[in-house]
């Protein structure tokens, strides 16, 4: 869906690889006392779409946070690239929550507001807008009021703001729960054009569909910690964790 | 009951014939509420939104003080801007006692917490939802609140309207600081009371209606701005 044109929007990705993408060590999250995430070590690579799956209150949303920088951590840090994560950094990412935050302006103003909010030009935001609305056809609503869009529509819109900001890393939270199979599509197509396009996905979902026709790699998470980190046809086959195998067979507790 | 239907009816006359001092009192009565409103927003909203995304110590006293603020006692607001403009108080020397400056600054003082604490209150609330939202696009807290209050703008239209509610509708603070002194001083709320008090219905009567009439309109605005709210398509 995205086109060619979409390519000449990504900062060059130079990637250390010694470092992956994103990584951290001794990441750790306590609140009142209660550890909530405890991660001895982590590495995110660059290539195809890393899905974070676990059962609810697993810290997987919790993760995703982390790693954008929006929540910190009790101890350890987060690098991107081998340096730590800091605001600038922080601004080659962007991130779709499962509860679209849509502003409360036009369709286009939404991705305005995003484009501005990173710098482009006045004069060309616009234009650039609707080039990305088009791409998700969204182009006829671009002067509809935001909030009055559909829970797909909203969800789109979200996704296409987070691209317009270019960013390396892409982090969604569950974006397609709730919506209906063609909005999912929607926005699964959107999600692997800008894969292709070179941008790092990282997605939250408890869909083994979605997450085989998106994954590549699966990382799993129970009770705050990671217990495996694999390729997706592994995971889906023969998963190594007895948490993970439990989980795909409906059996896990939490 | 002839006596008030004989005032009703010349006051109807005062307002359909346009009356040359009784449209100077609503002229001046307007010009000091909307100054004092406007400066009011000028003040108020930044300082409200300000206090809705930040975090200090001291913080929440505050919320509580701006909050409290909004039901100053007219009077008393009035006798202190009267300490502070007289010639033996602190801003004597600017000599703006009993002029329609003074009654600017006093509706300023009773407005400013109302635009304040209200514009906290919508801004806090969208910033909830926003916060993360404007975090990941690298927007930081000073520069969320433009976004903010521009977003909250429907909001934020019914907390001035409010205040200038207020505004228009006092009587206490202005009558103190400004003396009621004719052609000078003497807004619509004044000039009912000391009508009414020299039994002179007609005029009161007058300018009640046109009170009553602002006031509506400034209910209706409030709800025309919540439809408009929901139904308008942006640019």
């Amino acid at each position: 869906m995205f086109d060619r044109t979409m390519s000449t929007l990504h900062p060059e990705h130079s990637i250390r690889a010694s470092h992956g993408l994103l990584s951290a060590s001794d990441l750790t999250v306590t609140l009142d006392g209660k550890t909530l995430l405890d991660i001895p070590s982590i590495r995110i690579d660059a290539g195809g779409p890393t899905i974070v799956m676990g059962p609810n209150g697993a810290g997987k949303s919790l993760l995703l946070r982390l790693l954008h920088g929006l929540v910190l951590p009790s101890r350890g840090s987060i690098f991107m690239q081998g340096d730590p994560l800091d605001a600038k950094r922080r601004r080659r990412q962007a991130m779709v929550f499962q509860s679209p935050v849509i502003l409360r302006r036009s369709v286009r103003a939404n991705v305005e507001f995003a484009l501005a909010a990173h710098g482009v030009p006045r004069a060309r935001r616009r234009s650039e807008a609707i080039r990305l609305l088009t791409v998700a056809g969204l182009q006829d609503k671009a002067r509809q009021s935001a909030p009055s869009l559909s829970g797909g529509e909203r969800q789109k819109l979200t996704v296409v703001r987070a691209l317009a900001t270019r960013p390396e890393v892409l982090f969604l939270d569950e974006p397609t729960s709730n919506l209906d199979p063609a909005s999912v599509m929607a926005i699964e197509n959107l999600i692997m054009n800008a894969s292709a396009e070179g941008t790092k996905i990282v997605l939250v979902t408890h869909d083994i569909g979605q997450a085989g026709r998106l994954g590549e790699d699966v990382l799993f998470l129970h009770q705050g910690r990671i217990t495996e980190q694999t390729p997706l046809q592994a995971f889906t086959v023969s998963p190594k964790s007895q948490e993970a195998a439990a989980y795909l067979s409906g059996e896990l507790l939490i | 009951m002839n006596n008030f239907a004989e005032s009703f009816s010349v006051s109807l006359r005062l307002v359909f014939l346009g009356d040359a001092e009784l449209w100077a009192i609503v002229l001046l009565s307007l010009q000091v509420s909307l100054t004092a409103v406007i400066l009011a927003c000028l003040i108020g909203m930044p300082f409200g939104a300000m206090l809705a995304v930040t975090r200090f110590p001291g913080r929440r006293p505050l919320v509580v003080t701006v909050n409290a603020l909004m039901g100053l006692p007219p009077v008393v607001v009035g006798l202190l801007v009267y300490l502070m403009l007289s010639n033996s108080g602190p801003l004597g020397v600017l000599q703006l006692l009993y002029t329609p400056s003074a009654m600017i600054i006093a509706q300023l003082i009773l407005v400013a917490p109302i635009i304040a604490a209200l514009t906290r209150q919508t801004v806090e609330s969208l910033n909830e939802e926003y916060a993360d939202q404007l975090r990941s696009l690298g927007v930081t807290h000073l520069r969320s609140v433009p976004t903010l209050l521009w977003d909250g703008r429907f909001s934020l239209a019914t907390a001035v309207l409010a205040g200038f509610g207020r505004a228009i509708a006092e009587v206490g603070a202005v009558m103190i600081v400004g003396g009621n002194i004719n052609h000078v001083t003497r807004v619509m709320t004044t000039t009912i009371a000391l009508e009414t008090s020299k039994g002179n219905l007609a005029l009161a009567l007058a300018l009640g209606a046109i009170l009553i009439l602002i006031a509506l309109a400034v209910n209706a605005a409030v709800t025309l701005l919540d439809a408009v709210s929901r139904q308008v398509s942006y640019v």
